[in-house]
């Protein structure tokens, strides 16, 4: 193929796609790593074109279709802050979502606050989004780090372990996920202590050699922080050295479909994670979710960032209609303390810190039939995890 | 004891597709010269045929006859990039091939994605192997011991192919002296077509034989390319050997900082490869560069000269433009432009001790990340009004780059490139990992202008004055005295030197300022997008700024420039597309292959050709 009509096919693409949008639907702006993190950002982006397609049939919001328009980061901050303006100021986007990163969740976050554009940070994991680097414009959907980790202390406190091993990958997420961790379980079981810290690179791990750091210091308990290509080989050699025999290993995320599904029969038995149990629900609004999404997409099974991406749609059609308007300031009233009802019941954007009272599912995970999944689940709701509202105002720079 | 010994049995077994992967490399650079960086793509590619390959060959036999069956095919597809991308650019300026690399690695990714899909697949275990032996009371796997024990029938293969063969008399005559080998009537193409087969089918072997171990997922092109670099570059490149001695070191000495400095993980490797360069500058078995080996290839340097009353009419009408944009364009067109003119300036700073000084850097993202950093970690911790920070951008990163100017310039060629890529990596690891000061990846957010720049309008002039001003100040300097004195220590060191030119320290000086203005991109980059990252240091910054220059037209003033722009403009458009990766890849590809002199070269010559233009005098 020549530069000429390589030139010509991108040329016709791109007018192709702008001459679909209709005239007057409501335009958000979504910016993700489709590519870089496909594996996350495609479920995610099911889950949109899902609740996109639900409220759509339904007549849309404000009598108007509601339209994501989709771009590509590359998982890039800066790359992210420019199509964050390109949205809002060229494609007449009314609001921002998307990222999955926290540095990208960060930097847009950051931009919005300065330009006064609404965010709502769908997946990114860092607190600092709602908390440290809070600012009025920006919401934020997911469950925070903060109380996943406290939900797996919680539970760590009421077994007998006192030496305790963590693993998690060196970067924000992860220093701030083990952070959590020991302060919620400290609090609740001071005489704990925490033999080893163990830190590989994110998606860079040595296993063999993290395993046998971890043996070497002989702790009675692990929390686990580890995900993606990273938990794949950390399982596998931890189980081959017989690392996780006669130990309770407590899993951040390790539930999530997204994690546990690529480890097929060599998942875990008997980890206590956060995570996502779609397979065990039998009625209600999320038995409703995961019939409709197998119905649309029949060759997949529903991952957490499904939910979400479904969710954050539910979110914004809600303030849209609270709002009864695609104006900023109406649209940032609406937000304070919007009620939304999801698949996970219905939750509320806390006016203190713009952070959604979505909860989290704990359980133990076990096999079945040859895949990995969680029993004996429960749903949690955050709030009283959370951290008080006076810590929270203190973290929060003043508005 | 038997911790021990199990600790350097792990490294000894990580150690394994390393080495295949870097020998590989190390072979492929030895004889052909090029700095494969798609070889991270094919190990990739090895590691996805291999699951394919296991899930449908049965047992044990199925296993290994897999894992050398992606052997083979991996050298196949090795052998069509060789034919297909970079036969047509072997006779381009040198380091041109990387740029193709660059392309093949783009087009891999999403091939790769279109074919195995988005989830990350776990490998098979081996048959027969699933369980661990005791050694000393701890356990190893029996995967792990079968690993170490294939590692050196591997290196003796290897060594009895490059010394008691004639395919192997003929591979280190080509290492050797190229020219001659051809001279003496060998096949030249075929040679390193043959070279590419065996360097590309021990990538796959690598990928596949780690399958046990870990798997496929989409990420792992770019994550093992860093170490096989260091391990080649420890190892002294081309030398088999070398490969095999630093990737045990680096996987033994990993596994150890793991178990006693487990939050240093990342520098360590860096620091190593930059102590062994400072002590060894051609690496543990390497051998010096011949004198002249990279020097220009291909047709001579033209003269430079300050632009025509045409050129400049053009330029000036040109900023004319830029200058009226926030009259009749809307904001996103500032905004777009800015990001625009800072890569352009970026770019410019990199070409002026690449073309000019025939200095390659690998590692150029550090000083426009440095400047970032500095001007970022002012206004968060002394909370320094703006106007400080930023012009205390520039300055730290010409600190810097005095700083490491002084260990680089003593090296050349390759090996430069290389020591600037470990000083660049030791500048990441340490935003990355030294979180109480840097945030880590959460980097440093709410870096914004002062008032009276924060409007769209008023950063977009500031940035096109700043940025504008900063390319023609190098433009100015590569037409004065250090100019001229830059261009004679690359086209004859030594010649510079009889004329009395000293020719280290008009280096370290041409370093520094490159460095400095790089900074300089860096500080507006960081006051226009409000946040900083440690991706903004990372490989693939430096490498962005490479390709522009190459694909501008490295022996021209102004390629950097147009490069960035052509490159920024194309990405803004592309991005918008499903497999936009794919379709830059193969733009790249194309570009590299039709116009090897870069855009501006090409424009120059075809402008000649139909007559546009004078050719120049010195070409009569």
């Amino acid at each position: 193929m020549s530069l000429k009509t390589l030139i010509a096919a991108s040329a016709a693409l791109l007018a192709a796609t702008c001459s679909s949008f209709a005239a007057d639907s409501i335009k958000i702006g979504e910016i993700n790593h489709y590519k870089r993190l496909a594996a996350f950002a495609e479920p995610y982006k099911k889950g949109i074109e899902l609740a996109q397609k639900e409220i759509n049939d339904a007549g849309g919001v404000l009598d108007r279709p509601l339209e994501f328009i989709f771009r590509d980061d590359n998982g890039k901050p800066g790359d992210a802050v420019k199509i964050a303006e390109e949205l809002m100021t060229r494609e007449g986007a009314v609001m921002l979502t998307g990222s999955i990163l926290s540095n990208v969740g960060l930097a847009i976050a950051s931009l919005a606050g300065e330009k006064g554009y609404i965010y709502l940070a769908a997946e990114p994991l860092a607190d600092a989004l709602v908390w440290e680097s809070g600012n009025p414009y920006t919401f934020r959907l997911r469950t925070s780090t903060y109380v996943q980790a406290a939900l797996l202390a919680e539970e760590a406190a009421k077994t007998d372990a006192i030496r305790y091993a963590t693993i998690a990958p060196n970067y924000a997420y992860g220093t701030a996920a083990v952070a959590a961790f020991k302060e919620n379980l400290k609090k609740l079981k001071p005489e704990v202590e925490f033999v080893s810290e163990q830190w590989p690179a994110l998606f860079k791990i040595d296993a063999g050699s993290e395993v046998q750091a971890i043996e070497a210091a002989k702790p009675d308990a692990i929390y686990n922080v580890t995900f993606g290509p990273d938990l794949q080989k950390f399982v596998r050699e931890g189980s081959l050295r017989g690392l996780f025999d006669d130990r309770k290993v407590y899993g951040l995320l390790t539930g999530e479909p997204e994690y546990l599904d690529p480890l097929g029969d060599e998942a875990p038995e008997g980890w206590f994670v956060t995570g996502y149990p779609w397979y065990g629900f039998t009625e209600g609004p999320a038995k409703d979710f995961v019939d409709a999404y197998m119905a649309a997409y029949p060759d997949e099974t529903p991952k957490i960032g499904s939910l979400v991406g479904y969710m954050t749609v539910k979110s914004i059609a809600a303030a849209l209609k609270k709002a009864g308007s695609t104006e900023t300031p109406a649209l940032l009233a609406a937000f304070e303390d919007l009620k939304v009802d999801t698949p996970m019941g219905e939750i509320v954007y806390r006016g203190i810190d713009n952070q959604s009272t979505m909860g989290a599912y704990v359980g133990t995970t076990a096999l079945k039939d040859g895949k990995g999944v969680m029993v004996d689940w429960s749903y949690k709701d955050p709030v009283p995890y959370m951290p008080s509202d006076e810590e929270i105002k203190a973290k929060r720079p003043a508005e | 004891m038997g911790l021990f010994v199990a600790q350097i049995l792990t490294g000894l077994a990580n150690a394994a597709a390393l080495f295949l992967v870097a020998s590989g490399l190390s072979l492929i650079f030895g004889v052909t010269r090029i700095v494969n960086f798609a070889h991270g793509s094919l190990y990739m590619l090895g590691a996805y045929f291999g699951i394919t390959l296991m899930n449908t060959l049965p047992g044990a036999f199925g296993f290994w006859s897999a894992i050398l069956l992606s052997g083979l095919i991996i050298g196949l597809i090795g052998v069509i990039i060789e034919i297909c991308v970079l036969r047509p650019v072997y006779r381009a300026p040198e380091l041109f091939q990387l740029v193709a690399t660059f392309g093949v690695i783009l087009v891999i990714q999403d091939l790769a994605l279109m074919i195995w899909g988005a989830e990350d697949r776990l490998g098979p275990r081996a048959p027969g192997l699933k369980s661990v032996v005791r050694i000393m009371g701890e356990p190893v796997p029996q995967y792990d011991l079968a690993l170490i024990a294939i590692t050196p029938f591997i290196l003796l293969g290897l060594w009895w192919l490059i010394t008691k063969t004639r395919i192997g008399i003929l591979v280190r005559a080509a290492t050797q002296d190229r020219e001659m080998v051809g001279a003496l009537g060998v096949n030249q193409s075929w040679l390193f077509t043959g070279v590419f087969f065996l360097g590309s089918a021990l990538a796959g072997l690598g990928g596949a034989i780690q399958l046990p171990k870990g798997g496929a997922d989409l990420l792992m092109d770019l994550n093992i390319i860093s170490s096989v670099f260091v391990v080649v570059v420890i190892g002294g490149m081309g030398s088999i050997p070398g490969a095999f001695v630093a990737s045990v070191l680096i996987s033994v000495l990993n596994v150890f900082g793991v178990a006693y400095l487990p939050q240093s993980t990342l520098v360590l490797m860096y620091v190593v490869m930059a102590v062994v360069l400072l002590l060894r500058p051609y690496g543990l078995f390497g051998r010096e560069e011949k004198a002249g080996e990279h020097g220009q290839a291909g047709e001579p340097d033209r003269p430079i000269r300050p632009a025509g009353l045409y050129g400049r009419i053009a330029v000036a009408a040109l900023l004319a433009v830029l200058a009226l944009i926030p009259v009749f364009s809307g904001s996103f067109t500032q905004v777009l432009l800015t990001d625009i003119i800072i890569f352009c300036l970026f770019a410019a700073s990199l070409q002026f001790m690449l073309s000019t000084g025939g200095l390659v850097s690998f590692g150029h993202a550090a000083y426009f990340g440095g400047g970032a950093y500095a001007a970022a970690l002012l206004v968060s911790y002394s909370d320094t009004p703006m106007e400080i920070a930023f012009m205390f951008a520039p300055l730290a990163a010409g600190l810097l780059a005095i700083l490491f100017g002084w260990f680089c310039i003593r090296l050349s060629g390759v090996y430069f490139a290389m020591l600037t890529l470990a000083f660049s990596q030791l500048i990441w690891s340490a935003a990355f990992q030294w979180y109480e000061v840097t945030g880590g990846d959460d980097g440093l957010v709410n870096i914004w202008p002062a008032k009276w720049l924060s409007g769209t309008n008023a950063y977009y002039y500031f940035t096109l004055i700043v940025g504008v001003g900063g390319i023609i100040l190098l433009r100015h300097l590569t037409h004065a005295p250090i100019g001229y004195a830059l261009r004679g220590t690359r086209d004859s060191a030594r010649q510079a030197e009889a004329t009395g030119i000293n020719v280290k320290l008009i280096q370290w000086t041409a370093f520094s300022i490159a460095g400095a203005l790089a900074g300089l991109a860096g500080g507006l980059f960081v006051f226009s997008k409000g946040s900083i990252f440690p991706n903004e240091l990372e490989i693939a910054k430096s490498f962005d700024a490479l390709i522009v220059v190459f694909l501008g037209g490295v022996k021209t003033l102004s390629g950097g420039v147009v490069g960035a722009g052509f490159m920024e403009v194309a990405k803004d458009w592309l991005t918008r597309l499903e497999y936009w990766r794919l379709i830059l890849g193969l733009v790249i590809i194309g570009v590299v292959i039709i116009a090897p002199d870069g855009i501006v070269g090409t424009l120059r010559k075809v402008s000649e050709r139909i007559g546009l233009r004078r050719t120049e005098e010195f070409m009569k």
